[in-house]
């Protein structure tokens, strides 16, 4: 299978989510090895195995590895619901893949506070991958609070970008 | 770096100054290598202070007044002159002149301290004095470049009329030996120039590496005799050095004296440092670090270079303080999310959980009498300060202004808290402990983290600017809101954390 049809196959499981997407965080999970169609294993000579942050982003899509958050809040809405799914199906198919969440705030924040609301984030991700039947064991979080930044600018999109929690699988 | 450590106890004087008791610290080793005092001191005030207890016309009587040599490095304080005389000058303390000549030495002896000798180095002595007294924004000091240098004889007996005819309202004069044992004697005298007197003096032996000390001391003493505040400039300052881009950037943690000077890194930067505070005592410096990976707290110790885990707790830890009285080292910590705050002894052993809610509970400054404790909690749905007792009962909020208020820092004085005033833009704050007159001192556009020096009057703070660059600078800001500057540092500077006046 090649990079393109990976990509396709997780697009058209993030549509399957849509409708459970719309529903609140606590009415949820689907077990996700019952809903719809998991990527499958099929290394090739161009695509990273499992366990890399290659593979992974490319099996769920990149847009679907990092979700994002209101100011100050940390709540998972029906997008980061349908994205977290969308991992969900990834690691329960890739069982032996550990991996981490990251999670960040934007830089109208202090920097203590800002650390301890990255951790509030990136916990609140976990405890939804967890909520979908991933063992807490697999996953790390960790907050860089307003330390690193995606977007540079002092503006309301940049801030936006940066106020987020990442799941990246380190090799 | 030397760690000067037990204090020397003072001793009551064998001899009287006119009309002037007061205490004297001193040792058996100083009085034995001292050299010769300019006679015409001896002639003009019978006798000075400590250091003229060493001239030798008067060895024989001073033997007795031995003590224990202190630890190398350590500072030999006199007691601060107990002259109660009024001060001539009644204006501003900013329009006040204040004449700095070049310190004079005895003879120009070597030292490790300058390769010009001591001679070279009263020069310097009077340059950092001045930086030190311009630098806080109250005084206009004239430094010893554009100043004749008066000689040894005239430190204790000056030429009053030269001073005043230049303008100057106040003089500062001293004088710097080098000492046998390679440490050296500076001493620092005070004088009005209108009524002709002296005002305020003292001395000090340090070790050649601690020269700026002594100047540091000198200006302390004239900062506290004019203003009538209590000295600050003999202290220290951790921050968070800053290098590279704004999505890269590089946190080393790094220590430096008051005015910038003996800056050194501690951390290589491998690992982003975050959020230091000196210990008291200024042997341990705590820290946010990622050397593994996760952000926790560290305990470094400066002599040994040893680090160790605040607590034993795969969780992550923020925002580490001290107690005043360094028994006791306060943190944040983030359990499945929730963080809180807790208390453990800074020697190790079981940690006390001082918080304990759903809302993010973060720092803490604890009150100079150690018996309550500022912190910051979302409880309320935003960031607000609240204030409860030393062992987490009694958490009641205080901050009710508009906005929201962070990193709140308890004065050393204990009158005012210092916060980061959150209303759009970041501003440095300061209101009482009942969270009552909030004044804010600082208008930049992300102001943040605020520290006191040790006398509770001027507060530090870093400054981030705009948009991509996004670089940030340490600033001070004294509290009328007027005398604000920035602090120089070798690269980009963040997270400063003031200790207490050097032990």
């Amino acid at each position: 299978m090649t990079k393109n049809a990976l990509a396709l196959l997780a697009a058209t499981a993030t549509l399957a989510l849509g409708a459970c997407a719309k529903k609140a965080p606590e009415q949820l999970p689907p077990a996700p090895v019952e809903t719809g169609t998991a990527p499958t294993e099929t290394p090739t000579d161009s695509v990273s195995g499992p366990g890399t942050q290659e593979h992974f982003a490319t099996a769920v899509g990149a847009p679907n590895t990092t979700v994002y958050f209101d100011t100050d809040m940390y709540d998972i809405d029906a997008e980061d619901a349908a994205k977290l799914q969308t991992q969900a199906r990834y690691f329960a198919q890739y069982s032996n893949v550990n991996f981490t969440v990251e999670g960040h705030a934007d830089e109208r924040g202090t920097r203590e506070y800002n650390l301890a609301l990255g951790e509030r984030r990136a916990n609140a991700a976990k405890n939804y991958l967890v909520s979908l039947g991933i063992p807490a064991e697999r996953i790390r979080t960790v907050s860089y609070g307003k330390e690193r930044p995606v977007a540079l600018g002092s503006d309301e999109g940049s801030w936006a970008q940066n106020r987020r929690a990442a799941t990246v699988v380190i090799d | 770096m030397t760690n000067p450590s037990t204090p020397v106890r003072p001793e009551e004087p064998k001899l009287r100054a006119e009309g002037v008791s007061k205490g004297l610290w001193h040792h058996a080793r100083a009085l034995r290598d001292a050299l010769g005092f300019p006679p015409r001191l001896l002639g003009a005030n019978g006798v000075v202070w400590v250091l003229a207890l060493i001239a030798a016309p008067l060895a024989a009587q001073n033997q007795d007044l031995g003590q224990r040599p202190p630890p190398e490095g350590a500072v030999v304080e006199t007691e601060e002159e107990g002259l109660s005389g009024s001060v001539s000058f009644e204006g501003n303390l900013e329009d006040l002149g204040i004449a700095i000549p070049a310190f004079a030495t005895d003879r120009d002896a070597a030292t490790p301290a300058n390769t010009g000798g001591t001679g070279a180095l009263g020069v310097e002595l009077a340059r950092v004095i001045t930086g030190d007294l311009r630098n806080n924004g109250l005084f206009k000091p004239t430094g010893p470049d554009s100043l004749p240098r008066p000689a040894y004889a005239e430190i204790a007996a000056p030429n009053y009329p030269t001073w005043g005819n230049r303008g100057a309202d106040m003089l500062v004069q001293g004088y710097v030996r080098a000492q046998g044992d390679g440490r050296l004697a500076v001493g620092c005298y005070l004088y009005d120039t209108k009524l002709n007197t002296q005002l305020a003096r003292q001395g000090w032996l340090v070790g050649a590496s601690e020269w700026r000390r002594a100047a540091h001391k000198c200006a302390d003493l004239v900062y506290s005799r004019l203003s009538g505040e209590s000295p600050f400039f003999d202290s220290r300052i951790a921050y968070i050095a800053e290098t590279g881009p704004k999505n890269a950037r590089i946190k080393r943690l790094a220590i430096m004296d008051s005015d910038g000077a003996n800056h050194r890194f501690i951390t290589s930067g491998r690992a982003t440092a975050l959020t230091p505070r000196y210990s008291p005592d200024y042997k341990r410096l705590s820290y946010l670090s990622y050397v593994d990976g996760n952000p926790r707290i560290y305990v470094y110790d400066i002599g040994t270079g040893r680090q160790t885990l605040v607590t034993q707790s795969r969780n992550p830890t923020f925002a580490p303080r001290w107690s005043p009285d360094g028994r006791y080292l306060l943190y944040s910590m983030a359990v499945a999310g929730n963080t809180d705050i807790y208390r453990v002894p800074a020697s190790g052993g079981q940690s006390t959980r001082l918080t304990n809610g759903p809302g993010i509970d973060i720092g803490g400054s604890y009150s100079p009498d150690g018996s309550r404790i500022v912190f910051e909690s979302d409880r309320s749905g935003a960031q607000q300060c609240y204030v409860m007792d030393a062992d987490g009962g009694n958490q009641r909020r205080i901050s009710f202004g508009g906005g929201r208020c962070a990193t709140p820092e308890w004065s050393p004085r204990g009158d005012q808290i210092a916060f980061t005033r959150i209303a759009g833009d970041f501003n440095v704050a300061v209101m009482s402990p009942s969270g009552q007159n909030v004044r804010a001192l600082t208008n930049g556009w992300q102001d943040e983290a605020p520290t006191w020096a040790p006398n509770g009057r001027i507060i530090q703070f870093f400054r981030s600017s705009r948009g991509a660059r996004g670089d940030a600078q340490l600033w001070q800001v004294d509290l009328t809101g007027r005398n604000e500057r920035r602090l120089n540092t070798p690269v980009g500077a963040s997270d400063p954390a003031w200790g207490p006046i050097l032990p």
